[in-house]
């Protein structure tokens, strides 16, 4: 068995008005040095599969089908096996 | 003949019941709710994916219900060429769906935007607005993700094809960005597919078809393709 562990990102051209928000929340406690907030998601699970190769091709369309939405959103993942 | 309307209820659909009131008692016409679970149409004609907050909105708004088992039967009904309108989260899971390009993303003020606003008519040709004869719509919106987004491409083939159906606009049908209520690419406020048999907009004409509410701009798109299923 596998656990994975994804990031999805909103691609650097796609407005991202949380980020913006929790910015401006970092500026009224003075962080005046937090530039460029981006807000993503960290998603985890477990792939019941013994081989690396298959768990990673299902982990991949997984992404692609439902996680990320393509024309917004970058993925990436990392396995780890678990007994 | 009497066009029916299918109103698909996804968990989490709540204008579902605003959309088969506003067809069949305000209108007269024939409807049935669809469950999400099924993949019959009922043999409705003209299928309506409904307002609401569908799966929670969780990941990202229409991201599950785009894959109910109902949605392989309207994907299918639209290829074929069958009427499909998506309103606020029915939109949004036609986007999900890939039956209309673009995304949704949060308002750029943030706020879940509760208010009537004008709607220039866009597109004239379309059997979604061919009947009507007014130029702006006002027709309620409510929603917190309703910031179209397209990249520069797709926005290019959505106005070389025609199909931006509705641009949030002022009283004077002006449609620039100061009276874009949520920050959509282009004022967009609904799109049509390349074939014009789908169309997905933010605004609720649902909710503007009861003389009992105050306004009745929304039942003009509803008859629309009412007369033209029936001619």
């Amino acid at each position: 068995m596998y656990k994975a562990t994804v990031i999805i990102k909103r691609r650097p051209k796609i407005l991202d008005p949380q980020g913006k928000a929790v910015e401006q929340g970092a500026k009224l406690l003075g962080f005046n040095n937090v530039k460029s907030t981006r807000i993503g998601k960290y998603i985890e699970f477990n792939v019941e599969l013994d081989s690396k190769e298959e768990a990673e091709k299902e982990v991949k369309e997984y992404c692609e089908k439902l996680l990320s939405n393509p024309i917004m959103e970058d993925f990436e993942y990392s396995l780890e096996e678990v007994k | 003949m009497k066009p029916k309307f299918g109103v698909v209820v996804f968990p989490g659909s709540n204008c579902d019941h605003d959309a088969y009131y506003a067809v069949k008692k305000v209108l007269g016409y024939d409807a049935e709710f669809l469950w999400h679970k099924d993949n019959d149409l009922m043999d409705s004609d003209i299928i309506i994916l409904p307002g609401g907050f569908s799966y929670g909105d969780y990941l990202r708004t229409g991201s599950i219900a785009r894959f109910s088992p109902i949605m392989n039967s309207v994907i299918d009904f639209a290829n074929k060429g069958g009427t499909v309108i998506g309103i606020c989260n029915g939109f949004q899971i036609l986007l999900e769906a890939g039956l209309l390009p673009g995304v949704m993303l949060k308002n750029e003020s943030l706020k879940f935007v509760c208010k009537d606003v004008y709607l220039k008519v866009n597109n004239k040709d379309s059997l979604f607005t061919n009947k009507i004869e007014k130029d702006l719509l006002e027709v309620p919106i409510a929603h917190g993700e309703g910031n179209y987004f397209a990249d520069e491409d797709t926005l290019k083939m959505l106005e070389d094809n025609n199909q931006i159906a509705f641009k949030y606009s002022s009283i004077n049908g002006d449609t620039d960005i100061t009276i874009n209520p949520n920050g959509s690419r282009q004022n967009i406020a609904g799109i049509l597919n390349k074939n014009g048999n789908v169309l997905g907009m933010m605004p609720h004409p649902e909710r503007a078809c009861d003389p009992v509410l105050g306004k009745t701009d929304g039942e003009l798109i509803i008859k629309s393709i009412v007369e033209n299923f029936i001619n």
